[in-house]
């Protein structure tokens, strides 16, 4: 026995009753006291949570150190999946990098496609000779895949809070966007299909049918999710008041997108700074005034029914026309078409360039295996990601290969509140803040 | 598969280098071959002699137009040392960039953000690009300033040789702290003032800095259908 403990059993004698150990406490130090009577309060562990932790999405690392449930330090690492997409951009030419960028943040491939392509259309100095029909497409599949990335977002979160049946509901509908990217590009993730100066290939009829159908279909699933979660008890408690961030601490931790405007900071970039023709659709910026993840689920929820709104509008001014930018020095030369043994170029210019045009020959073949160049400089492109402000700084010396390529990924600058959303709190809020902050490791590490 | 004399630990000794955990910053040595058998730089137009210029971005002349006379115009009001730590001003595709000194980049930043006029509120990005060859003092650090007062972007860029440390910007924007970790671990670049400056991305143990242009992507040939394919970096490339 201890001073501690005497002293604590002088200011709080203990007798034994049927309902358990009662102590009479006279005075003294609260803590000294509790310290004396409860062994657990002074002994602190240290958690390894990670990286293969369910409930990190992906492989996140947290080391906490935790008293009692208390978590006093958290100490997140990352790199566990850094593959060196940005160094790798650098050994490629500038259409190869779609494919290297759509990897990075695997949830939002078209936002990471997008914005990679805006950077080179602006050092090329192309941006307004983009094709109506391609921003609408580029608008539509961003909205699209905002849908897919919230959903993904609602269902494993869900999970993680004890609603499984919400992670099955989540990727079902997801399935439909999938399929919409599976239609148009030919694969369900990691499409490369928005290329510098336009698109792989035009949006097929097929697809907008498909389109339409989930249009008419998710609302629907929408209310089913929020009668499921809103009005749920567990979800209330496990969401209210966690993790608390607000805006000025948003901003200084340089956090955006749902987290801000669930601090009640209506910041869309979007609306404040628009790209790809945004200005011109209707809707609204979902905010919240709780900074809390219940906030961050209720923006994300109404987020969704803002794309919808998006869609619809994009679906409604597609009209025929040109995917490809009129300068030849840069569109891409082949035409794409589904033939008998799968889609590759279409008869007309294989035609024309093995039977008809040496020139055309020689054009297709220097700039598919050389690719364009880019004249010299820097630019800085942002635009609004599911997770907040995606930023790609894209840096040409003026050949064909990028000359640096960083993304400023969102999923990386956020989970620095990860820290101090859970310092303080209890062990489960962990998860709930590291949940509603929507990280992508594949995006975070890169 | 032959296992060597001088191999170690398992690993056959004709196993290409870097092939194997402990040799991280190594490449194999150059075939001095491409694909398709070609020697050298495989350039059959003639002007494969020709080096090309990198053009150094230049001064630009007033009025640079837009909002960017009057961010250049409140920052030379509210900062004394004004003069002294602007090197260069660059407006290029409607973006503008003002060079700062490197070891005033932390006082323009406090001066960017505070001030009534300008009012960056947020850092929206730090990173580093290495111009190895073009600038003696390499390491180009760029800072994405974002004003959502104005809805104004401003790009401060900061440039170090090799060795040369950076004062560290987190004490006004706390999240510079994991981005500068990121320059640090891609780059070198030391931060003074950070307050934990260690890897992110790479191991700890990792030695070297992978995104300086002096440093191998690394890679080892793939054989494909009875042909050797060389890694990336030392395929054909047309510069």
């Amino acid at each position: 026995m201890t001073s501690q403990t005497t002293s604590g059993q002088a200011y709080a004698t203990e007798r034994e009753t049927t309902e358990g150990r009662v102590f009479t406490v006279t005075g003294g130090d609260w803590d000294r006291i509790t310290e004396s009577i409860d062994p657990l309060s002074n002994e602190k562990i240290v958690v390894n949570m990670g990286p293969q932790h369910p409930s990190t999405h992906g492989v996140l690392r947290l080391v906490l150190e935790l008293e009692g449930e208390t978590v006093t330090q958290c100490r997140p690492v990352v790199g566990y999946l850094h593959t060196g997409i940005e160094k790798n951009l650098e050994y490629r030419n500038w259409t190869q990098g779609v494919t290297f960028v759509t990897r990075m943040d695997y949830l939002s491939n078209m936002f990471n496609e997008v914005g990679y392509c805006l950077a080179v259309e602006r050092l090329l100095g192309i941006s307004d000779q983009i094709t109506e029909r391609t921003n609408t497409i580029r608008v539509m599949f961003m909205e699209l895949q905002r849908i897919a990335s919230h959903l993904v977002w609602l269902g494993t979160t869900g999970l993680e809070l004890g609603a499984i049946s919400m992670m099955l509901y989540g990727f079902r509908e997801r399935e439909y966007i999938l399929d919409v990217f599976e239609e148009t590009s030919g694969l369900r993730m990691n499409n490369g299909y928005i290329r510098p100066g336009g698109l792989a290939q035009d949006l097929p009829d097929s697809a907008v049918v498909k389109i339409r159908d989930f249009l008419k279909y998710m609302p629907k699933k929408l209310d089913e999710y929020e009668k499921l979660l809103t009005g749920q008890v567990i979800w209330q408690e496990r969401t209210q008041g966690v993790a608390v961030l607000d805006v000025t601490g948003c901003l200084a931790l340089g956090v955006t997108g749902p987290v801000l405007r669930a601090a009640g900071l209506a910041w869309d970039l979007r609306k404040t700074m628009p790209y790809c023709g945004y200005e011109n659709y209707e809707f609204d910026v979902p905010t919240a005034s709780t900074s809390d993840v219940w906030g961050r689920y209720q923006v994300r929820v109404a987020e969704i029914r803002e794309s919808l709104k998006i869609i619809e509008q994009a679906l409604d001014r597609l009209r025929p026309g040109p995917i490809w930018i009129e300068d030849k020095k840069i569109a891409w030369p082949a035409q794409l078409a589904l033939g008998v043994d799968g889609l590759g170029n279409s008869l007309e210019h294989v035609a024309h360039i093995m039977g008809q045009s040496m020139e055309a020959l020689i054009h297709h073949f220097k700039l598919v295996t050389e690719g364009f160049r880019v004249p010299p400089g820097q630019v800085y492109v942002a635009l609004e990601h599911p997770r907040g402000e995606l930023g790609v700084h894209a840096v040409s010396d003026g050949g064909t290969h990028p000359y640096r390529v960083h993304y400023r990924d969102p999923s990386f600058v956020n989970l620095q509140a990860i820290a101090p959303m859970a310092e303080g709190a209890l062990l489960a809020d962990v998860i709930a803040g590291g949940a509603s902050l929507d990280p992508v490791m594949g995006g975070c590490d890169r | 598969m032959s296992t060597g004399p001088e191999s170690d630990g398992g690993v056959p000794a004709d196993m290409p280098v870097g092939a194997h955990l402990d040799a991280p910053a190594q490449t194999p040595p150059s075939p001095q071959k491409g694909m398709f058998g070609v020697q050298g730089t495989g350039d059959v137009s003639g002007f494969g002699g020709l080096a090309r210029r990198r053009s150094v971005a230049a001064d630009s002349p007033r009025p640079f137009g837009d909002y960017f006379d009057e961010v250049y115009d409140s920052l030379e009001e509210a900062y004394p040392g004004f003069a002294d730590a602007v090197e260069k001003v660059v407006v290029d595709r409607g973006e503008l960039t003002l060079h700062i000194k490197p070891e005033r980049i932390a006082e323009v930043c406090q001066i960017m953000r505070d001030d009534e006029s300008l009012r960056f509120e947020l850092c929206s990005s730090v990173d580093a690009v290495d111009y190895l060859g073009t600038d003696s003092r390499r390491f180009h650090v760029s800072y994405q300033l974002t004003s959502m007062t104005y809805r104004r972007r401003v790009r401060l860029e900061a440039a170090v040789g090799d060795d040369q440390p950076l004062p560290s910007v987190t004490a006004v924007y706390p999240t510079a702290d994991w981005q500068e970790r990121e320059v640090y671990d891609m780059f070198g670049v030391v931060f003074t003032g950070h307050p934990n400056l260690t890897r992110i991305l790479m191991p700890d143990d990792w030695e070297g800095y992978p995104q300086r242009k002096d440093y191998p992507l690394g890679g080892v040939p793939v054989q494909y259908k009875g042909a050797e394919i060389p890694p990336p970096d030392q395929r054909r490339v047309y510069q």
